[in-house]
């Protein structure tokens, strides 16, 4: 079975952008995100709505990067992280555009970016969006404990990032005009696999994560006819500290040209010396962001050529945890090519 | 005149009993809300076999403070209940007990909810 | 690296996790479970100075200790003392004062009666549940000596 999907109308990116809140903004990305509400509410009552509006907010932010309209979306597949995905269904339903919801925990930038990829392949559709977003005060809510609660962060603790990231793909040649960008591409993606994390312990999430994505460079390489000094970088979404640390020793061992590529979005978002943050960033908007505030202008400009980027995903559940199941992550890959 | 060798034992005492927990919390994976559960379930132990007065006398708030002294007076309530009237009190005398700390912490909760939602979380 | 076997990557999560700075936060949970111990008390005194019965002053102090952690709580500090005193506040009264009001105000949004109403035991239902069962249990085992073995 081949894993690889290699496109043949590699679709590029024309617009995106990153949305955040007041951590983010700190942090040392804070001045590259297109948007940042030191709030974090985004003028809503409840952190579940604020989810929303921020994709919301990433959406338009994109959409009038490349003078565009909704009408040209046809197709929008999006994700967060909360219950039955509903910050983005209630935020985005006004654009009326078709819409696949979609599920990756903390995956679910790649994930919507290959669908949408393969979507554009086949001819199904030509032009269309992906938004991610994640809130932290949402996630604590449903994930954690109340967000006044007086407990202690474990050192192994991420911080869900309130972030979001909306990306443009388009397959259609004469778009490209009307954009600024357009030399970033996905030449080929492959599908992550369900690999056990080994821990039901949810304050170690990067850790749970750190297996499917070395499994998936690993698979990646053994398949691929391009070698690992093809890639300038290999970027990981939120493994943070933990889960770096695990991915490089694995790698170090079996595939040693691809840790000293190895990079990291979880360890990107925050300035570990002024804040707070224990093992670094995660949730789903922490890959969407880094990628739209960081990888793409750089690959845009032609500073970085071929990019390889996982974003890593714990699923689980509350319930699942505590019926004590362990975490399991996946890690689906894309590769970015830059023409510049 | 305060007694200060009492207050030395008040602190020392809590300070150790919170220590137990913070270390049980750090070595062990132990959650938070176990670790309570287990508090408040040896203060009734604790009541039951008599060395809670022993320790009341001697530490004061100390031990009545931390989720034992909780523990501690949901034995006392179910004991005077029985003492009192009977079978009953096997189900009357805990919540009794402890009845004004738990309307106390749920009144003073509604009370600040219909005027905060808290903030969101800061590192 | 064994990441192919479940017991291979138990192991190997071992020892990359780091280690929780076990000494800085038990002198803090020390220390401040010792001082709000140490308040009760003082408060104590107070309030027999106010020539306060003896059982109603204990009571007295309770409630006292468990607004000022509401306070707290609703003014968005207690998180914030919790973030270094760890245990120190979690176990006298005012966690579990901290752990009722964090939680009506997160579920407030949800509505007065199946936000607030239904989940503001969430946190703190354990303690209560299973302090009230060994209370019966207690007073059954008590019962029984009382009336039966006697």
């Amino acid at each position: 079975m081949k894993r690889i999907k290699i496109l043949n109308t590699p679709p590029r990116f024309i617009s995106y952008s990153a949305v955040g809140g007041r951590e983010e903004k700190r942090g040392p990305l804070g001045d590259a995100f297109d948007l940042c509400d030191e709030s974090d509410s985004f003028g809503q009552k409840t952190w579940e709505m604020a989810e929303g509006e921020m994709g919301r907010c990433a959406l338009n932010l994109a959409l009038s990067k490349c003078n565009m309209s909704h009408d040209n979306i046809e197709l929008l597949v999006a994700g967060d992280l909360q219950n039955q995905c509903v910050a983005t269904s209630v935020s985005l339903g006004s654009f009326g555009a078709p819409f696949l919801g979609i599920y990756g925990a903390c995956s679910t930038c790649t994930e919507a970016l290959l669908i949408l990829s393969s979507m554009i392949e086949s001819g199904a559709v030509s032009t269309g969006a992906c938004v991610t977003t994640s809130h932290n005060s949402a996630a604590e809510r449903q994930f954690r404990t109340p967000l006044e609660y007086g407990g202690q962060r474990s050192p192994s603790a991420q911080w869900t990032s309130t972030a979001a990231g909306s990306f443009i793909l388009t397959g259609d040649p004469s778009l490209l005009s009307a954009s600024k960008y357009g030399a970033v591409s996905i030449s080929d993606f492959m599908i992550g696999r369900i690999v056990d994390g080994a821990t039901s312990d949810a304050t170690n999430m990067g850790a749970a994560m750190s297996f499917a994505a070395a499994q998936s460079i690993i698979e990646y390489f053994k398949e691929s006819d391009m070698k690992t000094r093809d890639f300038d970088l290999i970027v990981t979404g939120d493994l943070g500290k933990v889960g770096s640390d695990i991915l490089r020793a694995i790698l170090d061992e079996r595939l040693p040209s691809a840790s000293s590529r190895h990079l990291d979005c979880g360890t990107l978002l925050y300035n570990p010396k002024r804040q707070d943050v224990h093992a670094g960033a995660s949730g789903c908007g922490t890959s969407a962001s880094v990628l739209s505030s960081y990888l793409l202008p750089r690959l845009e400009e032609g500073e970085l050529r071929d990019v390889l980027f996982l974003s890593t995903g714990a699923l689980m559940s509350p319930s699942s945890v505590l019926q004590g199941n362990t975490i399991k992550g996946i890690a689906p890959v894309i590769h970015l090519h830059s023409d510049a | 005149m305060p007694d200060y060798l009492n207050l030395f034992l008040v602190f020392l005492m809590g300070g150790f009993l919170s220590l137990i927990a913070q270390i049980l919390i750090d070595l062990t994976r132990l959650t938070p809300a176990r670790i309570l559960v287990a508090y408040v379930c040896s203060g009734v132990f604790l009541y039951a076999t008599g060395a809670y007065d022993t320790l009341y006398k001697i530490f004061g708030a100390g031990v009545a403070t931390p989720l034992i002294g909780f523990g501690a007076a949901i034995g006392r309530g179910v004991r005077e209940a029985i003492e009192k009237n009977g079978a009953i009190g096997i189900l009357s005398g805990g919540l009794s007990a402890t009845a004004t700390g738990i309307t106390a912490a749920l009144i003073f909760a509604l009370f600040f909810s219909l005027f905060t939602k808290g903030g969101a979380k800061r590192m | 690296m064994d990441i192919y076997s479940l017991e291979g990557k138990k192991e190997i999560i071992k020892r990359y996790s780091p280690k929780t700075r076990i000494l800085r936060n038990s002198v803090f949970a020390f220390i401040f479970g010792g001082l709000i111990c140490l308040s009760a008390e003082l408060l104590r005194y107070l309030y027999l100075w106010l020539n306060i019965e003896e059982k109603d002053a204990l009571s007295l102090v309770g409630v006292t200790l468990i607004f000022i952690a509401s306070l707290l709580t609703a003014l968005g500090l207690f998180d914030r003392i919790a973030r270094y005193s760890g245990a120190g506040t979690l176990v006298p009264i005012t966690g579990f004062s901290n752990s009722v009001t964090s939680q009506a105000l997160d579920a407030r949004s949800e509505g007065l009666v199946m936000g607030l109403g239904a989940k503001i035991f969430t946190v703190s239902g354990p303690v209560i549940l299973w302090g009230i069962a060994s209370g019966v249990l207690y007073g059954i085992i008590y019962y029984i000596y009382l009336y039966i073995i006697r």
